[in-house]
């Protein structure tokens, strides 16, 4: 019996769709007089087309720009004069464009989000000003920064084939080159209600929201043939990576390890929840294996965790990571890593540390659903990437049902060499950066 | 002593006092069938959503502000004691940052692991944070836990261990963030503008302290600043969610009775307001260079303070409709973020603003922000611009207030500035009294963009040259 078993909240979320094929969920919460609207389309940066990397964000950026009845810069200043706070977030599958505001503005703010689904005007002058705002934002996030770069550079060597492989801000090269054309054929092809779903949750009800959307966004016409997303496949590997950072800028030395794993899109019935709760037994904060064997255990780092990344269409990735103490080296916790990863794969895990990570897990349900915003995004991801509300809500049961069986076959069946790339940085004079390939099974030496 | 409850009612009146002109041309928003929020909504009241606050006091005397709600199984409870980093020891800076990451290593019988496993089998969370001048707490419980939870919290509090395995431990963790934040631009633009700005002041060391000052704390400093800090007449307590007041009063005596009555702090002196000019380039081999700018601010209990929010958001502080954005983001391409901020602390305060552009055009960032507060400075603003910002500010204060642990907060602050158990009623009316007139008064008196003290980290092409700025 886990020491914490939630009450579970229950159905809280209403779903249907509109005559175009938008997709509807709204998730009434009274306590206060606020609603968050997210429009979620059905597309990311891994649809782009192939040479064309960061449109899809590029274009995120762009559909703040202006339609025919908003002028040029304003949708935001709008919305903030509605007393609302609005912005948008791209992934690689999924984009999506959100507002808070006051119950009264909903309508006015489903009014201006069906607007730009289908009218959005672009000057040239919009697209290269914004393209320079986009060079900046990336020299942000990654270039001025080498654990930015190597994640980057990781995924790349991860992935072979699937496009998770290009960054969702663009290789730089690529985003110095996009144009008006591209946004706009990008538009064109995924902007529309039947590769969209519509997310309300705050103080409305679901007939509310019914009538107040088949007034805006039920007037955009369906697209009517967008095509299946089909991503080129990954292959078979043959080989695991290791991609080696070296830079002056870098803190300290850093290894981490990544799988590629199913996610709940991918994954059997069951089997993202196993590694889940396996992420969150092995590599969770200080009560996970990893920071207890070695930061705790053998001072071979200053800190380790992991984390599993559940939510991708086409496949999930469960990362582990270690940075190092003054004199730790990265082969000692590449090495001690290994160790808890074969441990887990040879004697899987025990009902004890199973019990407290779904206590945690199940809690962290309950907490999550105490926030309308973060519920609307909880829902709106999870329907973008073709899951439904009852895989949502339903989900504390699937996670009650997860046995140390299961967790032990989670990590037997995806914690594979051949599937996964580390990655190292190391602080150093100079700039060099290498990328090996180590034949399959890569021999691991516990030196401990 | 029974539990003593005054209540105080919070009505979110959404009122947008007076409509605003909409800032469009009258034919751009084809009129459609749903009504535009342009619209006075002084008579649409809102619907009937009153928060109750209630001031409960313990039995030992323990005062803390409550909104019940029993929607979902959990309470959130945040609490802070008057101290925070300017209470660190000289020589020991990091000394409260510190002790933040050690309240869950350990407490009385249990050990770090076993401390740890039971905070995680109880689905408690307990996070500390130490800003300049308040140690803050924050608590998260699911209802069935509660007791539980309260005693391992009252443990961490009351017992902690500090033993020399975990202090160790933590502290090279802490060295480790130092070092990854020794080539973090923004982090050192920050800690150099800090230190330009307040100098020997309190305020001007760095929050997690030096490789030297972490190095030098032992875990008898960090015995020290929990008896010094963690009191009872220091403390200030909100709470929300699944709880009624006796059971609050009962959890304040297990959470905080057992503290010191007194708090033993050193006496922090008022800083010499900062300003400038002052520039402090800081070499660092990235493509795009940080820049932090600002000045001396207005304090939180200063009659101007309120106008002076409203001139940040508009200059800075509003996202996508600030005039900063609009200059360097929207209208030129120079940055992807710009932001300012007004912080009132509460023994000197600052406007402080950043932006980050490459290495050929941060000058120019510079520049073009240097020449809209001299705008704002002299010509003041338009009144559709305050009418903006008003209707921006008033409409979205209710978006603070959706969850359990963001009223939490929002409680817990308005203690802080101490700006009593009615502000959340009485604060969009004090938004809207500003006028055209204030906001012209407070920009002559806050911006001064002559004296503007500013860091940047990078590689910068061009340092722009600011006259008067010292060689």
């Amino acid at each position: 019996m886990p020491a914490a078993s939630p009450q579970k909240p229950g159905k809280k979320a209403f779903e249907f769709k509109l005559e175009n094929g938008l997709d509807v969920v709204v998730i009434p919460d009274h306590r206060a007089p606020v609603v968050t609207q997210m429009i979620w389309y059905k597309v990311g940066a891994a649809d782009e087309p192939y040479g064309v990397s960061g449109i899809a964000h590029f274009l995120e950026h762009l559909m703040f720009k202006g339609t025919e009845t908003i002028p040029a810069g304003q949708f935001s200043k709008i919305i903030a004069r509605k007393g609302g706070d609005d912005n948008a977030f791209t992934s690689q599958d999924v984009t999506a464009y959100f507002q808070r505001v006051a119950k009264d503005r909903l309508a006015s703010v489903m009014e201006m989000e069906a607007d730009r689904m289908k009218n959005l005007r672009l000057t040239e002058n919009d697209v290269n000003t914004e393209r320079n705002v986009i060079l900046e934002e990336r020299r942000s996030r990654v270039d001025n920064d080498p654990s930015s770069l190597l994640q980057e550079q990781m995924m790349a060597a991860l992935y072979r084939n699937h496009p998770y492989g290009i960054p969702v801000i663009g290789w730089e090269h690529e985003i110095a080159k996009l144009n008006r054309e591209d946004a706009f054929a990008f538009y064109d092809r995924f902007y529309a209600p039947d590769n969209a779903v519509l997310v309300v949750a705050g103080d409305v009800e679901p007939d509310e929201v019914r009538a107040l959307a088949e007034e805006t966004f039920g007037k955009v016409p369906a697209h009517g043939d967008l095509t299946k997303r089909e991503r080129p496949a990954e292959p078979k590997h043959d080989a695991s990576v290791t991609v080696t950072l070296e830079d002056p800028r870098a803190g300290r030395t850093t290894v981490q390890r990544l799988y590629i794993a199913p996610s709940y899109t991918t994954g059997k019935p069951g089997e993202a929840e196993a590694l889940e709760l396996l992420a969150r037994i092995m590599a969770h904060g200080s009560t996970g294996r990893i920071y207890k064997s070695l930061v705790v255990d053998k001072e071979a780092a200053a800190s380790a965790g992991g984390w599993y990344s559940e939510s991708g269409l086409d496949s999930g990735r469960i990362g582990f990571y270690a940075i190092a103490g003054d004199n730790d080296t990265p082969e000692e916790m590449e090495a001690a890593i290994d160790a808890v990863i074969e441990d887990v794969r040879a004697n899987g895990v025990t009902q004890e540390e199973l019990d407290r990570a779904r206590a945690a897990l199940l809690a962290e349900y309950v907490y999550n659903s105490d926030s309308i915003s973060r519920m609307a995004r909880q829902y709106g991801w999870r329907l973008a990437v073709g899951l439904d509300v009852e895989d949502v809500e339903d989900w504390p049961n699937r996670i009650k049902a997860v046995t140390t069986d299961d967790v032990r076959k989670a990590a037997v069946d995806h914690l594979l060499d051949e599937n996964s790339v580390t990655g190292i940085l190391k602080p150093a004079p100079e700039h060099t950066s290498k990328v090996q390939e180590k034949p399959v099974p890569a021999a691991t030496k516990d030196k401990s | 002593m029974p539990v003593t409850v005054r209540t105080s009612l919070a009505v979110f009146g959404l009122c947008l006092a007076v409509a605003a002109q909409m800032f469009l041309a009258p034919s751009a928003m084809a009129q459609k069938a749903l009504p535009d929020s342009a619209a006075p909504l002084a008579k649409e009241t809102a619907q009937g959503h009153t928060m109750s606050i209630q001031e409960v006091t313990s039995p030992g005397g323990i005062k803390a502000w409550l909104v019940e709600s029993h929607v979902n199984p959990l309470i959130s409870i945040r609490f802070a004691f008057f101290g925070g980093a300017a209470q660190d020891a000289p020589g020991k800076e990091g000394q409260a940052y510190f002790v933040t990451s050690m309240m869950d290593e350990g407490a009385g019988e249990l050990d770090a692991t076993a401390f740890q496993e039971r905070s995680e089998s109880l689905a408690m969370q307990l996070d500390f944070d130490a800003s300049r001048d308040v140690m803050l707490g924050s608590l998260q419980t699911l209802t069935e836990n509660k007791d539980e939870v309260f005693e391992l919290a009252r443990l961490a509090m009351t017992e902690p261990r500090f033993d020399e395995s975990a202090t160790a431990r933590v502290k090279a963790q802490i060295l480790a963030g130092l070092k990854y934040d020794e080539n973090d631009p923004a982090t050192v633009a920050s800690i150099a503008w800090d230190r330009l700005a307040f100098r020997d002041h309190p305020y001007g060391r760095p929050v997690k302290g030096s490789p030297e000052s972490i190095s030098a704390i032992t875990d008898d400093d960090l015995h020290d600043y929990v008896h010094r800090v963690f009191a009872r007449d220091k403390l200030v307590v909100s709470a929300v969610g699944d709880i009624t007041p006796e059971e609050l009063g009962k959890a304040l005596d297990t959470l905080f009775g057992g503290l010191p009555e007194k708090a033993d702090l050193r006496d922090v002196a008022d800083a010499e307001p900062p300003l400038g000019p002052a520039r402090e380039v800081i070499k660092m081999n990235v493509p795009q260079s940080f820049a932090q700018f600002g000045f001396r601010g207005i304090a939180r209990h200063d009659d101007d303070f309120i106008p002076a929010y409203i001139l940040n958001y508009i200059i800075g502080g509003g996202g996508f409709s600030s005039r900063l954005m609009e200059e360097v983001r929207e209208k030129r391409g120079l940055a992807y973020s710009v932001t300012s901020n007004l912080f009132p602390y509460q023994h000197g305060s600052v406007f402080v603003g950043n932006v980050a552009t490459k290495n050929e055009a941060v000058g120019q960032s510079l520049k073009v922000i240097q020449d809209e507060l001299e705008d704002v400075a002299e010509n003041g603003l338009t009144e559709d611009q305050l009418d903006a910002a008003k209707s921006y500010l008033t409409g979205a204060y209710a978006l603070r207030f959706e969850s359990s642990s963001s009223i939490a907060n929002q409680l817990l602050w308005i203690q802080i500035e101490d700006l009593g158990i009615d502000y959340v009623t009485k604060r969009n009316a004090l938004i809207e009294a500003v006028t055209l007139d204030d906001i012209k008064r407070v920009a002559g008196r806050l911006l001064a963009a002559d004296q503007l003290i500013t860091t940047i980290v990078g590689q910068p092409v061009e340092e722009p040259v600011t006259e008067g700025a010292p060689g």
